[in-house]
């Protein structure tokens, strides 16, 4: 039998799947994982920009440079004043000096409206760490510390502009961060645990089980989302406080994506019912709890993940969508759809762009990149099809 | 074959229930019944409706029975009479409120639907034969772009660029001069320049799944080994590309219209009402708003069957092109 | 260059590589070769040698990344490495000059098309028929490849066809323009052997009748001793031999050569290897055994359109320390008879009666779970797929120590040093076994599946087609592992297999399965060399024999069905 293995070394060399070297041979399905997905850069850049805006969530209070509610009815649709690094000296040079552009303002008394006309000699100096409004950090801490902010405490700047009631859009959009990103996640986390229950019973038990779900997949995920999502959401009562309206909307959002997760999972485990690795421990002697999370299990974490992943965009969309129509979200809570609400019509966009440009594109980069991430994922989440 | 559409047909009946109980469910989902807000609508404008009349009304649409009977008044209504029930904010029959409605949202559905197609197939076709191309790489981003832009941010979007460089207002279907006109082409072309926008706003996140879709499944069939069969032949590499895997990658894109539908009806929706178009969309939200249920749940089962008639469509289709499909049956 | 006249096609120093991440990789390293009309060259290698890619270079069929380097393919005046991939004068000579045979006739046509229209479509291109024309010349083509009722089976489609008409199909659309080289890649292998044997037959009558130069591609030694005029062996991209087909097997000089007929001619006599013990009892009995599928159930249950007997009132009987071969044809069942004797597939009727020696006898179909799990640590299974048959997220350590674990068999440390043994034991360093099954070859993975399935010590081992996955080497390896663990742990075996040959090798008795029956069972060596039944006479006679002294498939029996 000694001579067995030198035969076999005569014929091709088995296949390695990912970097040569020993290590592929005792690497796991993680590790495996993890290099095939190093290899998709926009998907590591996508990783880069969530874990960025799940941070901006956690620490919101802190990188804002004012509270959301702050209103300051002499600074209505103040346009945004945008930071620079350097500023000119007098004697022609440049040096470096970190600050915001100064406006004069200007009140046109017979229209009751005010103007702000640019004023390039007026430079308001920034500092990082500036002591602000007080805040508690995580509901907890007592602080003041501000990320960015005016050196001056009296002077007040609006990097991003505000809006119609003179609110600072730079810390309306941070805050908004924390709802809109967290909504996705909650609603993700919702349409797992219920996708994961019916398609698992449904591809396990099979049967009249396994027919009624699927009609049942099928009647909600034929229906027009956003209207059923209206219909829902006008559902809930005026009286209701932020919280209750927050967790039902997270609920209705999160109905869409457990049927495709649902889909998913009984297709997973319809096939893999029928691999031989799962029969080979059948006739090991296990017993079903075991084969489904010793053996199914660990095959479809993989999958579920990216599957996961790509759900969050739409739960997103869903909400961002459902607030801006004025059925989801309401003020006081502060979320990108909430605040796109501002720009709802033509007027309101054509005088103040950046109440439509800063939410739309933070929606976008953040359903971009989890579109990118999650494709990254499920490029790398079966690492053994060559 | 006509056994087969039978058969579909057979087999949409349980999903048609479970939209109708979906719709209906909707419809009594707000608390306390549209009575009570009626009443309370009375009541602010500073009258008062009697005890005997809120009976009457109450006897009148069952609103004393248990659910599954007002359900059953509600959907045999519909079925036998085309009765859609009454729309308190409106004053007048849902039916009469919703087919004007529902005609104007069909027709930019399926002229959206026929842009879609019509970008999606060649450019799916493009990136999957040239794969890894230049090209390939600008579609595919901006396939991404496309999908990640919420329909009314995009419609905002446009409105405020057609506005800011081109001085158009874009609201509506039609200019102000025409809006109480009778039909001529003037209308018609008229109707044409405002309708681009909606098509196109509704258009954009379909295609760019269309367009993953057509290059995921055309990619899969170039490798399959007829294709080699056919290059064997002598084909020229555009007929046998043509004849052969883009004819079956066809197929499954066909049964994609079942799940374009759903959200080709959404983006309508609100797209109508980001650009305040006649459409379903801006009546169904007030609707929601007032809580004028029996409108809001005739327009969502309405536009549930229509995605099912969509389906039934992309499955006869299918069956019509793939012999495989026929053979099964 | 000066050229015989009977040259047709002449191969010089033909290279392929394909490019990589880094560098690139040589599938064709240097291959010559003459094709001469009314001659059949044969080229036969194992899994990855390359065969197959220099046959579609021949045609500038292959694919990106890979790219004709460096030789010639000279076709009369033409070389056809010189001419552009996708150009008009090589797409003139593909289909027209020389055509090409694929190994899956299933996937190799056009599922939506019908066979016709592929056929004519060839016509209509080179030949410029009309439609009409193309029609009733398609129909003769298919008349000539012996497809019955060609008027009819013009407007069928590929999925309508067996197995054996789809490949003749795939033959009538080669040979539409009467090409000069015809190239079969393969062409039986994903056929049954009597099917084969018609299909070799057809085409061998076809390359005489035309004159044809001819190659045939394959793994199968036996198949290259019976069809062909010459042999190029090829390995690891090289031509090592190359030859008249009776100097390559009665006289061949490279080590690879008689390594690979070596590993064919073992295979064609019974292993040297311990005689069952006479008047033995039986271990495991099969008694009227059945299973029946209901086809075409709807969701909503319905009617079913009908039934499928895969198995139909089997009875057998495997003796304490022998080795029972069950062999067949696709379809015939036996792959379904060992997953009811296990119950992992639950059978329609019958039973099955485990009786091991010094314990009272078991009706498995009455076990309930613990039952049955008492029962499979006593009868274990080794799977055909050695890559399917291992979870890609466990180490060897887990996959073997899984048995041991599930049965409580003694502790972690205890459990380490058992799967070390049974490692060992099989032919593997125990080194390896923090490894993942993707760092083994397939030989190797089998060798991890034999040693799960001896971790429990079982007295039975049913095999399913556990060799037939792997190269011809690499197949005596395996056997013989399995040979000497038998006599070493005293076991019966179930070895289920199409392969006559490995059967032979292996097994004292057999019983020959055909749609879910069992038509003939006794000694595998009077099996295998005079048998009773028609049908299995006709099985036995169609595997082609590897010497081309002594073909035995032109005077093969044929068996066709009387009653049912």
């Amino acid at each position: 039998m000694s001579g067995a293995m030198s035969d076999e070394e005569l014929s091709l060399p088995p296949p390695i799947i990912a970097r040569a070297g020993s290590s592929a041979a005792t690497a796991g399905q993680w590790r495996l994982m993890a290099w095939r997905f190093s290899r998709h850069k926009l998907a590591v850049v996508s990783l880069v920009v969530v874990v960025l805006l799940y941070l901006t969530g956690i620490f919101a209070e802190f990188l804002a440079p004012y509270s959301p509610e702050t209103t300051r009815p002499q600074y209505t649709y103040a346009p945004p004043q945008g930071i620079n690094l350097f500023a000119p000296t007098p004697d022609g040079g440049w040096t470096f000096n970190l600050h915001a552009s100064g406006y004069d303002i200007t009140v046109d008394t017979e229209a009751m409206r005010r103007t702000f006309t640019a004023n390039p000699d007026k430079l308001i100096p920034l500092g990082l760490f500036v002591t602000g409004q007080p805040y508690k950090l995580f509901g907890l801490i007592d602080a003041d510390i501000h990320l960015i902010g005016a050196t001056d405490p009296k002077e007040v700047v609006y990097l991003l502009g505000s809006d119609r009631l003179g609110r600072d859009v730079l810390s309306r959009l941070i805050h908004g961060t924390r709802i809109s990103m967290s909504i996705g996640l909650v609603g993700v986390v919702i349409s797992l645990v219920l996708g994961v229950f019916f398609g698992g019973i449904s591809g396990y038990y099979g049967g009249w089980l396994d027919s009624v779900i699927q009609r049942l997949i099928e009647v909600i995920s034929a229906m027009p989302t956003i209207p059923l999502w209206m219909g829902l959401a006008a559902a809930i009562p005026l009286t209701w406080g932020p919280i209750d309206v927050y967790f039902t909307v997270t609920a209705i959002v999160s109905l869409l994506g457990w049927t495709s997760l649902a889909r998913e999972v009984r297709g997973r485990f319809f096939s893999l019912r029928n691999e031989d690795f799962v029969t080979a421990a059948r006739l090991d002697g296990a017993g079903e709890m075991r084969i489904i999370f010793r053996q199914m299990l660990p095959s479809m974490t993989s999958h579920i993940l990216a599957m996961v992943t790509l759900a969050v965009p739409a739960m997103i969309i869903a909400e961002t969508s459902l607030s801006f129509l004025g059925v989801g979200l309401k003020p006081p809570v502060v979320s990108w759809g909430v605040l796109l609400q501002d720009a709802q019509n033509l007027r309101a966009i054509t005088s103040a762009p950046w109440l439509l440009f800063w939410p739309a594109l933070f929606v976008m980069v953040a359903v971009l990149s989890f579109n990118f991430l999650g494709d990254g994922l499920r490029d790398a989440a079966d690492p053994y099809d060559n | 074959m006509l056994l087969y559409i039978l058969k579909r047909l057979a087999y949409m009946i349980p999903t048609l229930f479970g939209m109708s109980l979906v719709s209906f469910l909707i419809i009594q989902l707000p608390p306390g019944d549209f009575l009570t807000s009626l009443t309370s609508a009375i009541a602010d404008s500073g009258q008062s409706l009697d005890q005997a009349s809120i009976d009457r009304l109450t006897a009148l649409y069952g609103l004393d029975q248990p659910f599954y009977v007002q359900y059953w008044n509600w959907i045999s209504n519909i079925i036998l009479r085309g009765d859609f029930g009454w729309s308190f904010d409106w004053g007048q029959p849902v039916s009469r409120l919703l087919w004007d409605r529902m005609g104007v949202t069909i027709f930019v559905s399926a002229l959206s639907l026929v842009l879609i197609w019509a970008l999606a197939i060649p450019i799916g076709i493009y990136s999957a034969v040239r794969r890894y191309s230049i090209g390939d790489y600008v579609f595919t981003f901006l396939g991404f772009v496309g999908l990640a832009v919420p329909t009314f941010i995009l419609a905002l979007g446009l409105m405020y660029i057609s506005f800011t460089w081109f001085g158009l207002n874009v609201g509506g279907l039609f200019s102000p001069e025409y809006e109480q006109a009778p039909w001529s082409l003037a209308k018609f072309i008229d109707l044409l320049q405002h309708l681009w926008i909606p098509v196109v706003v509704i258009a954009i996140s379909s295609t760019a799944a269309l367009i993953r879709v057509m290059r995921a499944n055309l990619s899969d069939e170039l490798s399959k080994p007829y294709v080699v069969t056919a290059r064997a032949k002598g084909l020229s590499e555009f007929t046998l590309i043509m004849r052969y895997p883009v004819r079956l990658a066809l197929n499954p894109f066909v049964s994609t219209i079942g799940w374009v539908l759903p959200s080709l009806i959404s983006g309508v929706t609100i797209t109508a009402i980001v650009l305040n178009l006649p459409m379903a969309g801006p009546l169904l939200l007030r609707a929601l708003v007032s809580q004028d249920m029996y409108l809001a749940g005739a327009f969502i089962l309405i536009m549930s069957v229509l995605t099912l008639v969509g389906m039934l469509i992309s499955d006869i289709l299918l069956a019509v092109l793939d012999p495989r499909v026929r053979y099964q049956q | 260059m000066t050229t015989e006249p009977d040259i047709v096609l002449s191969v010089r120093d033909l290279t392929v590589d394909f490019a990589q991440r880094q560098g690139s990789f040589r599938a064709v390293d240097s291959v010559s070769f003459d094709l001469r009309a009314g001659r059949t060259l044969g080229i036969v290698g194992e899994s990855g040698s390359g065969k197959s890619v220099t046959a579609r270079a021949l045609m500038q069929l292959v694919d990106p990344p890979g790219r004709i380097t460096g030789g010639s393919i000279r076709l009369g005046e033409i070389d056809i490495a010189q001419l552009p991939r996708r150009g008009e004068a090589i797409r003139a000579i593909r289909g027209a000059d020389i055509s090409m045979i694929f190994q899956e006739p299933m996937s190799s046509l056009s599922p939506v098309h019908t066979i016709g229209a592929q056929v004519m479509e060839v016509l209509e291109l080179h030949l410029k028929l009309d439609r009409k024309a193309a029609r009733a010349r398609t129909i003769e083509l298919l008349g000539q490849v012996e497809i019955p009722n060609p008027e009819q089976a013009i407007d069928r489609y590929a999925y309508e066809f067996s197995g054996g008409m789809r490949q003749r199909a795939m033959i009538a659309m080669a040979l539409a323009c009467n090409p000069r080289v015809l190239i079969a890649d393969e062409p039986t292998t994903a056929l049954d052997v009597t099917t084969q044997a018609e299909v070799l037959d057809l085409i061998g009558r076809i390359q005489r009748e035309r004159g044809m130069a001819m190659i045939l591609i394959t793994h199968d030694m036996g198949v290259v001793a019976e069809t062909v005029d010459d042999v190029a062996v090829m390995y690891r991209g090289q031509v090592v031999e190359a030859g008249p087909v009776d100097q390559i097997f009665h006289g061949a000089t490279h080590p690879y050569t008689q390594r690979l007929l070596a590993a064919t001619l073992k295979l064609e006599q019974p292993a040297e290897r311990p005689l069952p013990v006479a008047g033995a009892g039986p271990i495991l009995t099969v008694r009227n055994l059945g299973k029946t599928y209901q086809l075409g159930i709807g969701a909503f249950g319905g009617k079913a359109k009908g039934t499928l007997r895969a198995v139909d009132d089997v009875s057998l009987e495997l003796r304490a320390g022998e080795t029972l071969g069950i062999v067949g044809e696709s379809g015939s069942g036996k792959t379904t008879l060992g997953r009811l004797i296990l119950r992992t597939v639950e059978p329609t009727d019958g039973e099955v009666v485990y009786s091991p020696p010094g314990a009272p006898a078991v009706k498995v179909r009455g076990l309930d779970k613990a039952g049955l799990r008492n029962l499979y640590s006593e009868i274990r299974f080794i799977f055909q797929d050695p890559f399917a048959s291992l979870n890609p997220r466990m180490t060897v350590r887990q996959i073997v120590g899984e048995p041991l674990l599930i049965n409580r068999r003694g502790s972690a440390a205890e459990i380490n040093t058992r799967v070390t043994e049974l490692l060992e034991l099989v032919g593997l360093d125990a080194g390896m076994m923090a490894r993942y099954p993707h760092a083994f070859s397939g030989g190797q993975r089998q060798r991890i599946g034999i040693a799960r399935a001896l971790a429990l010590d079982p007295k039975v081992l049913i095999a399913d087609e556990p060799t037939s996955a792997l190269d011809v080497s690499i197949r005596s390896q395996i056997l013989d592992l399995l040979i000497e663990l038998r006599a070493r742990l005293g076991l019966s075996f179930i070895f289920i297999s199409h392969d006559i040959g490995v059967i032979r090798y292996f097994c004292d008795r057999v019983a020959v399965m055909r749609r879910g029956r069992v038509v003939e069972v006794g000694d595998a060596q009077t099996i295998c060399t005079s048998p009773s039944h028609p049908y299995t006479q006709a099985l036995i006679s169609a595997v082609p024999y590897p010497d081309p002294r002594r073909p035995r498939m032109q005077q093969r029996a044929r068996y066709t069905e009387t009653t049912v």
